[in-house]
């Protein structure tokens, strides 16, 4: 039995755990009062923002994508649509910004599938903390990649030619409405990041719903072009009021009743499938 | 055999946990005694995780109930969580985040300030010798540093009652003898410790008390003397010179020793118990009659040796059938 195999150069003198510098760091008793619910789910934020640091890569797809996606649909429908390609980038951007950020949402789920399979949620599973923190705390560090997605599809359009009619305050209050939206649609995908076995069904289930829905909107043409059954549709995809909230932001001509109904369908899908979330992380 | 029931860190009866078709845990009864080490010892798959998580409140018994300092752990989870930490199997820290970002980051968790939690981090980094390693990733870590972040974790807020599910499994025979010095020193320090291990030194190095168990159920409690008196003091090895021999050395070692033998895979080879009422003096007296016997009766043994029963033979003793253990494991005391 020979112990001289270790080959990894740990220190040059190897550890030996000493009683008294243990001691010292072992106070049976002592603990502070539990953190708030906010500060422990900024504290998972943080946690999200340490793992982007460390993986800067995972950023490719909040920029790269996007990014494809004007270029994409601007010169793809423009000629067609719209005669010309600089008229249908005032229509379509805030569309594709919408499309973009919530396609986005789904990572989400891959990483709390991903995430939650290893040991570390058991540590956090076992700490005297607000149940949904971790969970909380990681959609607000996805809330940063909505944020930065954003912000490259707005600069890629003025790039292109889009002038927002709403100025700055109307473009930054239409990335807000889109970031808060986003934040409540992720807790799907945190349901189906916790209720699928792999990466991949998440990925698939995820596909499966978000094409529907955002093409099946006004994000591409009006809906007055389309087939009533499909006019129906549209008209209750929560996606519609959403890009239409949107649009009339940058406009500079806020359409009230689509903020008032992109809010409570954002609440909405909070209070069902947050529900259904914390009652899958409980049991897990 | 009279520990004191008046203060105990665990009390479970009966408890249940089924997935499938599975019953991981099928009745299992446990009473540990605060301020000690308690093991719970069983091969892969008899449901020690299960119990651990159960008790640590990670999942939902169907079945019994259970109790961590009087708390229940199903209705007053939350009351447990204050005052257990559960260093799992698998690394429970980010493997993504530095050594000291995972130690801040949970220091954050249970209520400290930000400086105090750096301040705590870079004490406990120091304490457990990673003061080196703080700023690295622990995925970059060798197996015994993971380890060693991992406890270091577990011990931010000092806890009342800490989980160890095998901690030294996959772990250099350097790396397992600082996790049990940690271990020794946690425990003197008033932390109650419970244990998980597939090994029999293991538990009877560290354990104060050892509960054996087998399909989801105790099928043996008591003190580390008290588990291999009943198992038998000793473990008899043979390998023959001749295969065609091994049927009459059975027969002769059988009756010598008062107990079944066992056909190893290797043809020449066999294992018999040594019982003695856990006496080893009185194991090694009966094995070298035994031996004797063995010339008498005309076979010739190349190879013996008189070694403390390993996790296999207790199974076989306490259960008729083998611990079928994993492939990863390493080979258990080799007396």
């Amino acid at each position: 039995m020979s112990t001289a195999t270790e080959t990894r150069a740990e220190s040059a003198t190897p550890y030996s755990p000493a009683a008294e510098t243990l001691g010292t760091v072992l106070a049976p008793g002592q603990r502070p009062a539990r953190p708030s619910p906010l500060s422990a789910s900024i504290t998972f934020g943080w946690r999200a923002v340490l793992k982007i640091k460390h993986v800067p890569e995972q950023l490719f797809d909040v920029t790269a994508f996007p990014i494809i996606m004007v270029l994409m649909f601007t010169y793809l429908f423009g000629g067609a649509l719209a005669d010309s390609t600089r008229d249908y980038l005032q229509y379509l951007l805030p569309g594709i910004m919408v499309t973009s950020v919530v396609m986005i949402t789904m990572y989400t789920g891959v990483g709390v599938n991903t995430d939650i399979e290893k040991g570390v949620f058991d540590r956090f599973r076992t700490l005297p903390i607000w149940r949904p923190a971790a969970l909380v705390g990681a959609i607000f560090g996805d809330v940063l990649r909505y944020i930065l997605a954003s912000t490259t599809i707005i600069l890629v359009g003025l790039v292109l030619g889009f002038r927002p009619q709403g100025g700055v305050f109307g473009v930054l209050a239409g990335v807000g409405l889109l970031v808060v939206f986003s934040f409540a649609f992720s807790w799907i995908w945190t349901m189906f990041g916790l209720l699928l076995r792999s990466e991949k069904s998440v990925m698939g289930m995820s596909m499966l719903i978000l094409f529907p829905l955002t093409f099946l909107s006004n994000v591409f043409v009006q809906p007055v072009t389309m087939p009533g059954w499909l006019q129906a549709f549209v008209e209750v995809n929560p996606i519609t009021h959403l890009v239409a909230a949107v649009r009339s932001l940058m406009a500079g001509q806020p359409a009230v009743g689509e903020i008032f109904w992109t809010l409570v369908a954002g609440a909405l899908i909070v209070a069902v499938f947050g529900t259904v979330t914390m009652r899958l992380y409980n049991r897990k | 055999m009279s520990a004191d029931l008046s203060h105990l860190a665990i009390e479970a009866s009966d408890l249940v946990k089924v997935f499938g078709a599975t019953r991981a845990v099928d009745g299992l009864d446990l009473k540990v005694p605060a301020g000690s080490v308690y093991g719970v010892l069983g091969p892969n798959g008899a449901g020690k995780t299960t119990a651990v998580r159960i008790l640590a409140t990670l999942l939902r018994p169907d079945g019994g109930q259970a109790t961590v300092f009087g708390h229940d752990v199903v209705r007053e989870a939350d009351a447990v969580r204050s005052r257990v930490s559960l260093t799992g199997q698998y690394a429970s820290v980010d493997e993504d985040l530095t050594g000291m970002e995972n130690l801040v980051l949970l220091g954050r968790l249970l209520g400290h300030r930000k400086p105090a939690a750096r301040d705590r981090a870079g004490q406990l980094l120091e304490a457990f010798g990673l003061t080196d390693a703080a700023d690295r990733q622990v995925k970059n870590y060798s197996g015994g540093m993971r380890r060693r972040v991992d406890i270091a974790a577990s011990i931010l807020n000092t806890p009342d009652l800490l989980f160890l599910d095998e901690p030294t499994t996959g772990l250099d025979p350097r790396s397992r003898n600082q996790v049990w010095d940690i271990i020794r020193i946690v425990v003197a320090h008033g932390t109650t410790v419970l244990l998980t291990t597939q090994y029999l030194d293991e538990a009877d190095r560290l354990a104060d008390r050892i509960a054996v168990i087998d399909e989801g159920k105790v099928i043996a409690e008591g003190t580390p003397g008290e588990l291999k008196a009943s198992v038998g003091a000793g473990t008899v090895h043979l390998r023959l010179r001749d295969r065609t021999q091994r049927p009459e050395a059975e027969r002769v070692l059988s009756r010598a020793l008062g107990s079944p033998v066992q056909m190893d895979a290797d043809p020449v080879a066999l294992t018999a118990r040594v019982s003695a009422d856990g006496d080893e003096s009185r194991a090694a007296e009966q094995a070298s009659r035994a031996l004797a016997e063995l010339a008498h009766a005309g076979i010739t043994v190349d190879d013996f040796s008189l070694g403390q029963p390993s996790l296999d033979e207790v199974f076989l003793a306490l259960t008729d059938h083998p611990a079928d253990r994993g492939p990863s494991t390493d080979e258990e005391t080799a007396a």
